[in-house]
């Protein structure tokens, strides 16, 4: 079954690569945060497969403080492009 | 082998065949708007299928019970991020793109 | 909020969180690593539930709700018709994306809704994102006005012409 995790977790880098395609040459900055977050996403799938493969099974409360960081980190972005500040202080 | 890891092996086969996907649909669409639509949909349905797949090849657990709330939490939050950035986008004026424009 | 409606909130959120810590902590029937169920951890779980509830009691249940126990009841099997469509959502972008042709027409259409309520309009905003071909752009509150960009005429027929979405969000938050 190491073998099952073994072979998404390579499926799931190679889609990766793709996505750093499009982070890359994106015209414009909105095309590269959705590029991040879409990185991000798959980042906490890979961590749940690493976890099994290494079978420590630690490594689903590191993926699920990933996730929440990644989402604000998203919405921080957008906040921060429609105002040109992130409080009013 | 067991019939539990023939059934975990099929869902995460699916949802690795939808982010695949996705991510295919990030490079070929000709538009910021429509980009959305594709990781929007297929990268939350995609990490569902995989975490449900470790979910079943578990048993009853303690590592189920974080997988569920890890599962519930992408759920609700993927497509809160996309509508997001899909406002910041509208509002500060990036223009959507017709039928039989040029690829932007 | 009046006090009766405060303690009523506190009450019902301590509950849910104290039940979340005992599932996480303290539960003894796991097989390969057995919970903890002595005084020390349950009084932990009540600690860190007190905190919680006492910072935000008020998200969970707001303010004004008549009738919240059918509201509830009534938003279960629309949970379940929304799992199937997320799923319809998936094989249709999947089939835009890798046919050869790529049939898509995307365009940006408006309308407007008689809910008003904060639940209703999110509820309404999020099933819309997860159906086939549409996307929410903006809601504005006071007149129900959304802001929708579609993939295709297909779906965006199914948003403004027949009206089914609204008609069940409606059912469940008794046409608020």
């Amino acid at each position: 079954m190491i073998e099952t995790f073994l072979v998404i977790g390579m499926i799931i880098v190679f889609t990766m690569l793709l996505c750093l395609y499009r982070a890359a040459l994106g015209p414009g900055v909105y095309n590269r945060i959705a590029a991040t977050s879409v990185i991000g996403t798959k980042a906490v799938v890979l961590l749940v497969a690493i976890g099994y493969i290494f079978e420590r099974p630690m490594f689903v409360d590191i993926a699920l403080l990933y996730a929440m960081l990644n989402f604000i980190g998203t919405l921080l972005m957008a906040k921060y492009l429609v105002r040109g500040e992130v409080c009013t202080a | 082998m067991h019939s539990i890891d023939i059934i975990s092996t099929v869902l995460m086969a699916g949802g690795a065949f939808f982010m695949l996907t996705g991510a295919l649909g990030l490079l070929r669409l000709p538009d910021f708007y429509t980009r959305l639509h594709a990781t929007g949909k297929c990268d939350t349905l995609g990490e569902v299928l995989i975490i449900v797949g470790c979910m079943v090849y578990q048993g009853w657990s303690f590592i189920t019970i974080k997988l569920f709330f890890l599962m519930l939490f992408i759920f609700i939050a993927n497509p809160v991020a996309t509508h997001a950035i899909m406002k910041a986008a509208y509002v500060t004026g990036v223009k959507p793109w017709k039928k039989g424009d040029e690829r932007m | 909020m009046s006090k009766s409606e405060k303690a009523f909130s506190m009450v019902v959120t301590f509950c849910i969180m104290f039940v979340f810590c005992v599932l996480l902590s303290a539960w003894v029937s796991y097989h390969d690593s057995p919970g903890h169920f002595n005084l020390l951890h349950v009084c932990e779980g009540i600690i860190a539930a007190l905190i919680v509830t006492v910072i935000s009691h008020e998200l969970l249940i707001p303010e004004k709700g008549e009738k919240v126990l059918l509201k509830t009841l009534r938003l279960i099997p629309y949970l379940g018709w929304e799992l199937w469509q997320i799923a319809l959502a998936t094989f249709d972008v999947t089939y835009r994306v890798l046919h050869p042709k790529m049939p898509i027409d995307p365009r940006i259409i408006e309308f407007e809704t008689t809910l008003r309520s904060d639940f209703a309009l999110t509820t309404l905003a999020n099933s819309i994102t997860l159906t086939p071909g549409t996307i929410t752009i903006l809601v504005e509150p006071e007149k129900g006005k959304f802001v929708v960009h579609a993939i295709a005429q297909a779906p965006a027929d199914a948003l403004l012409v027949d009206q089914t979405m609204q008609r069940k969000v409606a059912h469940v938050y008794m046409e608020e």
